[in-house]
């Protein structure tokens, strides 16, 4: 189960589409009432019933931390996906009852900073929708500097350059516009602190540059969910339950555990919070890591995997769960 | 002096460092006293263009004249050299208001004189674990009363007698990041006038 969030009963209050890949969702509490608190960066897991597989994809809040009275998620279309998506795009409909996590912020602001930059590419744009409302409630200072393919596929950009003028700058692909990240970083005043969301490429870049340019480490925050990688099917051990599982290719360790009613410890189910973690008694094959969590030490020792994200691939695999 | 081997303490009291050359856009390095000589250790390993993105703030207490020239033939981008960290505050506090992401902070001498520049440098912004510091010369330590709140710089004994209130306190290793200081507690409190032989603990 998720460690320590409550599930919340939710009703689609409206299905909006945005472009020609984005639909936005906005739940609202089941029977009336005020939805739990969030802030800026939280995402909550979106429980699907499709057919007979259960899916649970986080997705970041994007609605004002302020409002409490409904929820808002955008979904990118992902048709190569593993169905989360496509699920949202032609299953949910207005009106739908559906189970969501209480919010958890695992890409917090971190509110010593002085400003606060953001850096968001395509989709990753939709937690610091969120965290801009918070800011502007406490005359936060901070940027957004935002990336997309083409303006028909600049989600939200038009609204947030009208809400945000002078601090919304869009950079699209197609017209060869790139972020200057190096000039950019350095005309920043000390005690700026950096946010980045997008693929995976972007947020090493910044990791980087920034660290070539003297930031610290501690300045520099990034969120990335994972989707759980497919392969080849395997078979697990579980020393505590005494069961013998068989994980799918398409499904990851912790869906698997799930399906066998083994109640897992879960957070993010994106291989960023370490909440999972779980440890290997017996290893004759090899860890096929995938997660931003274990340390490349850790990894090595091969003791310990992180079941939402990462695989398998050998003889005989015991973990103690 | 080189680099002090403190005690095993409580987890209050601050850890030091060995300075490193970092990668940067602009180097602050503040001083005192011995401090220099970390300073120096420095050039061994620099890259030939760090002091051209050097500001050196040097306090030079009873060193005097030691170590000024040294500092001077690195030839740093800025260098001041002045008689406290009092008269260099405005200084510092002033670097730090006009600096851009990017600075790296370097912070070499006694106690007192880290424990507020790295106040300083918390306050522009700069989270404490990416501030470097390494401990050089004397431990004689900056200690704020708890009664008066007064603070006593440079106590080298223990007990010591507040310089503003006359109490006579203990040196605990307790310490306040918030005030660049260590806890002095009145030791004769319960029994008046029973106060253990002063000792100097600290040089």
């Amino acid at each position: 189960m998720s460690a320590g969030t409550a599930k919340l009963n939710v009703t689609v209050a409206e299905v909006k589409q945005i472009n020609e890949l984005v639909t936005r969702f906005k739940f609202v509490r089941t029977g009336g009432g005020d939805l739990p608190t969030f802030s800026g960066g939280a995402h909550t897991v979106v429980e699907m019933q499709d057919g007979d597989t259960t899916r649970l994809n986080p997705y970041s809040l994007m609605s004002d931390p302020a409002d409490r009275g409904a929820y808002m998620v955008s979904v990118r279309r992902d048709d190569e996906g593993r169905g989360g998506s496509l699920f949202m795009h032609n299953s949910v409909k207005e009106g739908m009852e559906m189970v969501i996590s209480n919010p958890v912020n695992l890409f917090s602001l971190d509110l010593r900073a002085k400003k606060h930059l953001m850096l968001a590419g395509g989709i990753g744009i939709t937690p610091f929708i969120a965290q801009m409302h918070q800011l502007s409630h406490t005359n936060g200072l901070f940027d957004l500097h935002y990336s997309v393919r083409t303006a028909s596929l600049g989600s939200y950009a038009d609204e947030l350059q009208a809400q945000y003028p002078n601090r919304v700058h869009i950079y699209h692909d197609d017209q060869d516009e790139r972020i200057n990240l190096e000039e950019l970083l350095d005309t920043q005043p000390l005690g700026t602190h950096i946010y980045v969301c997008g693929p995976k490429g972007m947020i090493d870049w910044v990791h980087k540059t920034a660290e070539e340019l003297g930031w610290p480490r501690e300045a520099v925050h990034s969120e990335e969910f994972l989707a759980p990688a497919s392969g080849q099917p395997f078979e697990v051990k579980l020393a505590q339950s005494n069961k013998v599982i068989q994980v799918g290719e398409h499904q990851s360790l912790l869906e698997a555990l799930e399906a066998n009613d083994v109640d897992a410890p879960y957070l993010c189910r994106g291989g960023a919070c370490g909440q999972c973690e779980t440890t290997v008694i017996e290893c004759d094959g090899k860890l096929v890591h995938y997660d931003h969590w274990l340390t490349d030490e850790q990894r090595e020792a091969g003791k310990l995997i992180m079941p939402c994200v990462s695989r398998f691939e050998g003889k005989t695999l015991v973990l103690d769960r | 002096m080189s680099k002090t081997e403190f005690p095993p303490s409580i987890k209050s009291r601050p850890v030091y460092g060995e300075l490193e050359v970092r990668p940067g856009k602009h180097h602050l390095m503040i001083a005192d006293a011995e401090g220099a000589e970390a300073i120096l250790g420095l050039a061994a390993s620099a890259p030939a263009d760090l002091w051209a993105k050097t500001h050196i703030i040097y306090i030079p207490k009873k060193t005097g004249e030691t170590f000024t020239g040294d500092l001077q033939a690195l030839n740093p981008a800025q260098m001041y050299v002045g008689p406290s960290y009092e008269a260099a505050k405005q200084r510092i506090e002033d670097t730090f208001a006009k600096s851009h992401m990017g600075l790296q902070v370097y912070l070499t001498g006694t106690e007192g004189l880290m424990g507020q520049a790295m106040a300083a440098a918390i306050a522009a912004g700069i989270p404490h674990t990416a501030i470097q510091t390494e401990h050089r010369g004397s431990t004689a330590r900056r200690m704020q009363c708890v009664h008066c709140k007064g603070i006593t710089e440079d106590v080298t004994t223990d007990p010591f007698v507040c310089s503003h209130c006359g109490l006579n306190l203990f040196v605990r290793d307790h310490y306040s990041r918030r005030l660049a200081a260590f806890q002095g507690v009145c030791i004769d409190a319960e029994d008046p006038g029973n106060v253990p032989p002063q000792v100097e603990v600290f040089k």
